[in-house]
């Protein structure tokens, strides 16, 4: 079995080989080192005209990225921690987002900008943060989750070479260790992809009693989720199904739509801020969506930095047990 | 507060930073830390030098390599070891780590570059309230690829603010070789801004006390802006992890350690004395640290605090 990070890599491989425009940037991603997360390695060595070691300026880099791709090229940025994203919120927001539809859909801005968010490291309040959020609902810019399921290569490729748009890709330190899931190796579970280039995942266990909650999530959290998901099923006899996005935004909430309606109750979980959040438009888009009876609720982190302690950090992140009472709590809702 | 010029004394301040340090990275195996951290072994004699000089109530801004700055600055060592140890005896009380530390006038962050504009706020601040303080500033030749960097150099000559930069060139960042980051040079980056810079390939503290101790004046006196360049080098990795320099080119740093070429100046039983008692001082430190209890979640506050 490939782990997450050997995925992301021979993606990345992958796409240099396959398309001279194709630029890798970051801080410290050459030979020997290969990046911080080890993403980049090998990339230097195979494609050393292709692979730039940058200074530190994550503004300036992701610019040049937007640059990079309006004259032809398909960058891919990497920035170290997805904390250091804010350096570059300008670039992302007033530059590469804009420039398309700005100049009357003239022009494209091929860019992937890929990092590493989330916290259970101890690396305390500046580098543990999960900050999609923030970037989510700008017009223009696509923000991607990769997760263990399926084929998280796969979808980094696709928005490499084939997205023509600026695309955040998200990535979580906790997974790229993990094992990745083909949807056919999940024997425990019956699972599908919605059609799409940025597919959702439905999950559910396989020869279960119908599932009374939907789970909405995306990136660790789906594992975190799932975990849940069996102990739910074995110990309470509560029933869930899972709907792991991998478009965060713009958001589509057809997959979590369909779920609802079968089942009534939406737990969303995340492991950015619980308020004004991506669980929050979930809850927005179940609410607008008329489905009558409907009881929801969210599991998150708490609306405050993130400390370096293990203590203090398992009270602000959400864990296994913050998702397991609130489905307990829903189910009796 | 009181920093002393005595040279057995800068020779403890260094020791004392650099048997914290190897404690913290002999420690790190037995799972006593979470997370990260970044030692300051190679350079302590510009945080000791440096800082000889400082006043009661001037600021320092330190950045992601913060525990020799804070030691010299006179931070407690069991609170350092205690914070990175997640204790509620910690100088945050768990909450910062390693990067993260804030005490009396010392301010860390693990945001390379984005101290610089704080630091000139906290100057000009100092100077609106004509406190007489002023500002030192850490940064490395990595941070140097901040934009904000440079934003800051140009408000802090422009308004002739009490700062004191301290560009510690360690030849690194994190695995990147100067040489594969930054263009043109150090110097000229702080004299184009009209700041008045001075730059040394040293370790040896004295002659760091003696560089820095013209700044210091000129920068007290309301001369507006001045910067210290000190070429150096790091012996431990970046973190904890591993290192992708060469060996060869490390042990040829060595010769140059920092402790050992101060110490021969000085007599060799006071200097056994110090040793002596700076063993025993990071022994207790980490003991009862790690004897405190942790960090109580319950004392997490809101992030936000009560309007006036
Ligand atoms: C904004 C930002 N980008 C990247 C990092 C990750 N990072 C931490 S230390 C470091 C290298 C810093 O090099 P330098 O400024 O020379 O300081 P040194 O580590 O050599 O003391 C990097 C890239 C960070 N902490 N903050
Ligand atoms: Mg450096």
């Amino acid at each position: 079995m490939t782990t997450v990070l050997k995925a992301l890599n021979a993606a990345l491989h992958f796409c240099l080989a396959e398309d001279p425009g194709v630029y890798f940037l970051g801080e410290d991603v050459l030979d020997p080192y290969g990046g911080a997360f080890k993403v980049s390695q090998g990339l230097s060595t195979a494609y050393a005209d292709r692979v730039i070691a940058t200074p530190i300026s994550e503004g300036g880099i992701v610019g040049l990225g937007v640059g990079m791709a309006l004259r032809g090229l398909r960058p891919v940025v990497e920035i170290m921690f997805g904390d250091f994203i804010t350096l570059a919120m300008d670039q992302l927001i007033n530059h590469a987002a804009k420039m398309r539809w700005m100049s009357n859909d003239r022009v494209r801005v091929p860019l992937v900008v890929r990092t590493p968010m989330g916290g259970r490291r101890g690396y305390g309040p500046t580098h543990s943060q999960t900050l999609e959020k923030h970037l989510l609902g700008a017009p223009g810019l696509r923000v991607i989750a990769a997760c263990t399921l399926d084929d998280p290569g796969g979808l980094l490729q696709k928005a490499v070479l084939r997205d023509d748009d600026p695309v955040l890709f998200i990535e979580h330190k906790l997974m790229y260790t993990r094992g990745v899931l083909a949807l056919s190796d999940l024997e425990e579970w019956q699972a599908e992809r919605t059609d799409g280039v940025y597919p959702a995942y439905r999950l559910r266990i396989a020869g279960a009693p119908a599932p009374t909650i939907t789970v909405a999530t995306y990136g660790y959290m789906a594992e975190m989720a799932r975990e849940a998901a069996l102990r739910l099923a074995y110990q309470h006899e509560v029933f869930t199904e899972l709907v792991v996005y991998t478009q965060l935004s713009p958001f589509e909430p057809e997959p979590v739509l369909e779920s609802l309606r079968r089942t009534g109750r939406l737990l969303a979980l995340e492991e950015g801020g619980r308020t004004l959040g991506w669980g929050a438009e979930v809850l927005a888009q179940a609410v607008e969506g008329d489905l009558g009876g409907l009881r929801a609720a969210r599991v998150a982190a708490r609306d405050m930095p993130i400390p370096a302690a293990a203590m203090l950090e398992a009270q602000v992140l959400p864990q296994a047990d913050d998702i397991l009472q609130a489905a307990l709590d829903l189910a009796r809702k | 507060m009181t920093y002393s010029s005595d040279p057995l004394e800068l020779y403890r301040q260094m020791l004392r930073i650099r048997r914290f340090e190897e404690t913290v990275l002999d420690n790190f195996p037995r799972g006593l830390f979470f997370g990260t951290t970044h030692t300051y072994i190679g350079q302590e004699a510009d945080a000791v030098g440096v800082l000889s000089h400082l006043q009661e109530g001037d600021v320092v801004v330190s950045n992601h390599r913060c525990h020799g700055h804070f030691l010299a600055y006179g931070g407690s060592m069991h609170a350092l070891a205690a914070e990175l140890m997640g204790r509620a005896t910690g100088v945050c009380g768990g909450r910062g780590g390693s990067q993260h530390i804030q005490w009396r006038d010392f301010y860390a962050s693990g945001i390379l570059g984005g101290t610089l504009p704080l630091a000139t706020g906290m100057a000009l601040a100092e100077k609106a309230r004509r406190s007489g303080r002023l500002v030192v500033a850490f940064l490395g030749d990595g941070a140097l690829g901040q934009g904000a960097v440079y934003e800051s150099l140009n408000m802090a000559a422009l308004w002739h603010l009490p700062l004191l930069l301290v560009l510690e060139n360690n030849r690194y960042a994190q695995s990147t070789p100067i040489t594969l980051n930054l263009a043109g040079d150090i110097l000229a980056r702080f004299q184009a801004f009209g700041i008045p810079a001075e730059e040394r390939d040293t370790t040896d503290v004295l002659e760091i006390r003696e560089m820095a101790q013209q700044a210091f004046q000129a920068v007290r006196a309301g001369e507006g802006p001045r910067a210290l360049v000190i070429h150096t080098y790091r012996f431990a990795p970046h973190s904890k992890g591993d290192d992708t320099r060469d060996p060869q080119e490390i042990a040829r740093y060595r010769e140059r350690d920092p402790l050992p070429l101060h110490a021969s100046r000085l007599d060799p039983e006071a200097v056994q004395k110090v040793q002596a008692e700076v063993e025993h001082e990071v022994a207790a430190a980490f003991q009862r640290a790690e004897g405190d209890s942790a960090a109580n979640p319950a004392s997490l506050t809101p992030p936000l605090g009560a309007m006036s």
